[in-house]
């Protein structure tokens, strides 16, 4: 049977088990939509605005570990999912983003709603394609979700003129991808697996030093097996908050500019680090050359360009990390696991000289305060996403996560706006669990309209607003480094957040103290509809302990 | 790790589509790798093109601008080696009036001939391993060319 162009791409999402697609129609992408119109099996979420559909897409990925889906239309619609798509980019999450495209005969005529969208998108998606054909379309599809979700996962974009879409063809979706010059490398080198475990044998302070690939290869279960045979502490990146667990004793803290002092001395005192999934952030190495200086350096990753770009690997084993960590568990197997004991002893000593902390007064909420009461009352029960910015370290600092997936936020990009789109994502995917978006006043602002979204599907997304009336984490700097110049970092002009929700028809609550605030947030989930709590808190509160931009990563502001 | 800075050769294999130019030369732009030279075609009877691009840099600047290559989908085989045989083509044009027999024996020592005489001008063309091109462009100075013009490096492995 000959269908069109864009009945085919809706067989292609069922075909990918795609049920849920966030977007927003126009022109160049009617036929698509016309489609969509007609079917019952997947449900589309119209969102705002196309930057929150992409937000969304990747929230849901991330929380699901599903490839997530967004549609948009030509030109601004194309360029509102750029910085989605870049952030995609930078946390490798695998979601396909498909535009339209004026029809193949006006392209590059400046048609209205052209712009160059693959020319866009190339620096910042895994891949992308230009359909010119009609029957390529299964493929191009079959490919994209495939790289996607393989390899180092990534957002791969789809563009699609406008008459491709309305022309018919016959439409076969493949079983297989072939494609030759894609071949990612899974299981990892035995003979230098061997190596690396001979070195862990050696060693006297190894560190497993954990990165959002654990998250990525579901390998969380694998590595918590890992430490507890050999007594290996770990550190967590922001993006592996998660996978330890708050509770496991052999977990540090979150390493890095704002990570604690015990993990931090950890990671410059070790002998051996072992880097899982992770890429020698500079916001978590400091000044790279006094980085690690007295330990060997071990990085299984599944990409190999992330080994030894920053940091010199001394035993670098390119796989993915399910595949290698069930290996490692094998050849792990008797291993003593006290050997690390004095090891383990110095890094708690550190850790009870400088815990993570914070002044709690009598006066005035302190953001820390709330993440923890937060934590309290739904730990495991809630999904948490944040944006960016000071709210986003406290969130990393001091939430107890439980497990992988359940924290969701912008790492690489530090992309503002981020949170609440995801969050509505989040809630998407998992729907029996509370989506909190811990949030700042500046950040809530830069994707507000979602309100109408999430009312409109009825997904209640809880926004808590740490409301310090700054721009927080770059008035922190200006405190810092610039002698307090507050330079167009004061946002004391807002607007009324309860009225705001309210003129949505969402809920809306101003708080000042701790129990307004349980209140607030247990009525929010009682009501079940999406909330902005707006948490009146330390307009001074910085984040510590704090590795200056440029600075050893073991010379930290403790206060 | 060397981290001293020389000229590198690097023969990317890569599937024939209209974009991967772009893909590469952004890869380069993006990441701030610089490209001395590059020369692309497509490989005689299959689907993939050749292309080489001369850069300058450190062993480990080099090894991630492989790594990054062969990161891009259409990218089938990265190749960076020292002892590639290598060719590369130029041409120069000279006044009408330039010394014909000194040029001619110019250009034989490097492979090349006069291609073409017009009251334009003469037009010599030479073909040889890059660094005689350069002794080529400095010896032909004397003849005053109006324009010189390289075609960038082409290489295969011995």
């Amino acid at each position: 049977m000959r269908i069109s162009g864009a009945r085919m791409v809706i067989e292609a999402l069922k075909a990918e088990n795609v049920y849920t697609v966030f977007g927003y129609p126009g022109g160049a992408i009617m036929n698509v939509y016309d489609e969509l119109y007609k079917q019952k099996d997947i449900k589309h979420i119209l969102t705002r605005h196309e930057q929150g559909a992409i937000h969304s897409a990747e929230g849901y990925a991330k929380v699901s570990g599903e490839v997530g889906v967004a549609i948009v239309t030509s030109g601004p619609g194309f360029t509102n999912a750029v910085t989605g798509l870049a952030n995609a980019y930078m946390d490798s999450t695998p979601i396909v983003v498909i535009s339209g495209q004026v029809p193949l005969s006006l392209i590059g005529t400046d048609a209205f709603q052209e712009i160059d969208a693959v020319g866009i998108s190339r620096a910042c998606t895994k891949h992308n394609y230009l359909i010119t054909k009609v029957s390529d379309i299964a493929r191009v599809f079959k490919e994209a979700f495939y790289i996607a979700r393989s390899g180092r996962p990534g957002p791969v974009h789809i563009d699609i003129p406008k008459d491709i879409t309305a022309q018919l063809g016959d439409f076969l979706y493949p079983d297989f991808v072939d494609i030759p010059t894609y071949r990612p490398i899974t299981r990892g080198n035995r003979e230098q697996l061997e190596k690396l475990i001979n070195a862990i044998e050696k060693s006297s302070r190894p560190l497993l030093y954990l990165g959002g690939g654990i998250v990525q290869s579901n390998s969380s279960g694998l590595i918590r097996q890992i430490a507890k045979l050999t007594g290996i502490p770990a550190v967590e990146t922001l993006m592996a908050r998660g996978v330890m667990g708050s509770e496991n004793p052999l977990l540090i803290s979150m390493v890095g500019m704002h990570g604690s002092y015990a993990a931090n001395m950890a990671m410059s005192e070790a002998d051996l680090i072992i880097s899982l999934g992770a890429r020698f952030d500079d916001r978590v190495t400091g000044k790279l050359s006094e980085f690690a200086k007295y330990a060997k350096v071990a990085h299984i990753d599944i990409d190999p360009s992330s080994i030894n770009k920053l940091v010199d690997v001394d035993y670098p084993v390119v796989g993915d990390l399910n595949f290698v960590l069930s290996e490692m568990v094998n050849l792990l197997k008797g291993f003593n696991s006290n050997k690390f004991i004095d090891w383990q002893k110095t890094i708690n000593k550190n850790d009870q000289l400088h815990p993570l902390n914070y002044d709690k007064s009598a006066f005035i909420l302190k953001p820390q305060e709330i993440i923890e009461r937060v934590g309290e009352l739904l730990r495991d029960r809630a999904n948490i996403s944040t944006d960016v910015g000071q709210h986003q370290m406290w969130s990393a600092q001091f939430y107890p996560f439980s497990r992988a997936r359940q924290f969701n936020t912008s790492g690489g990009l530090g992309t503002m706006g981020y949170g609440f789109p995801s969050a509505i994502g989040v809630k998407v995917a998992d729907q029996n669990r509370v989506s909190i978006n811990f949030t700042g006043d500046g950040s809530i602002l830069m994707n507000i309209q979602e309100l109408m979204t999430a009312v409109e599907y009825n997904i209640p997304v809880i926004n808590i607003i740490l409301n310090n009336n700054y721009l927080g984490m770059v008035r922190q700097w200006q405190t810092l480094f610039y002698d307090d110049r507050i330079s167009q970092t004061d946002l004391s002009m807002q607007p009324d957040f309860v009225k705001l929700a309210e003129s949505f028809g969402g809920i809306g609550y101003r708080v000042e103290t701790l129990e307004e605030f349980d209140k607030a947030l247990l009525d929010a989930i009682d009501k079940n509809i999406v909330a902005l709590i707006d948490v009146k808190i330390d307009r001074r509160e910085n984040v510590m302990p704090m590795v200056p931009a440029g600075g050893s990563l073991f010379n930290m502001m403790l206060k | 790790m060397s981290s001293k800075t020389r000229r590198h050769i690097i023969s990317v294999t890569v599937r024939n589509e209209s974009s991967v130019l772009s893909r590469v030369a952004g890869l380069f732009a993006g990441r701030g790798y610089n490209i001395e030279s590059l020369t692309v075609a497509p490989i005689p009877n299959e689907e993939f093109s050749r292309i080489t691009i001369e850069t300058i840099g450190d062993q480990k600047t080099v090894d991630q601008i492989e790594k990054q290559l062969n990161k891009l989908i259409p990218v089938l085989k990265v190749v960076e080696r020292e002892d590639f045989i290598e060719q590369e083509i130029a041409m120069a044009k000279f006044p009408v009036e330039t010394n014909l027999a000194e040029l001619d024996a110019l250009c034989r020592a490097f492979n090349g001939k006069i291609s073409i005489i017009s009251e334009n001008g003469i037009i010599a063309t030479i073909s040889d391993h890059p660094i005689r091109v350069g002794a080529f462009i400095t010896a032909s100075s004397r003849f005053s060319p109006i324009e010189i013009i390289r075609s960038g490096v082409v290489a295969m492995e011995p």
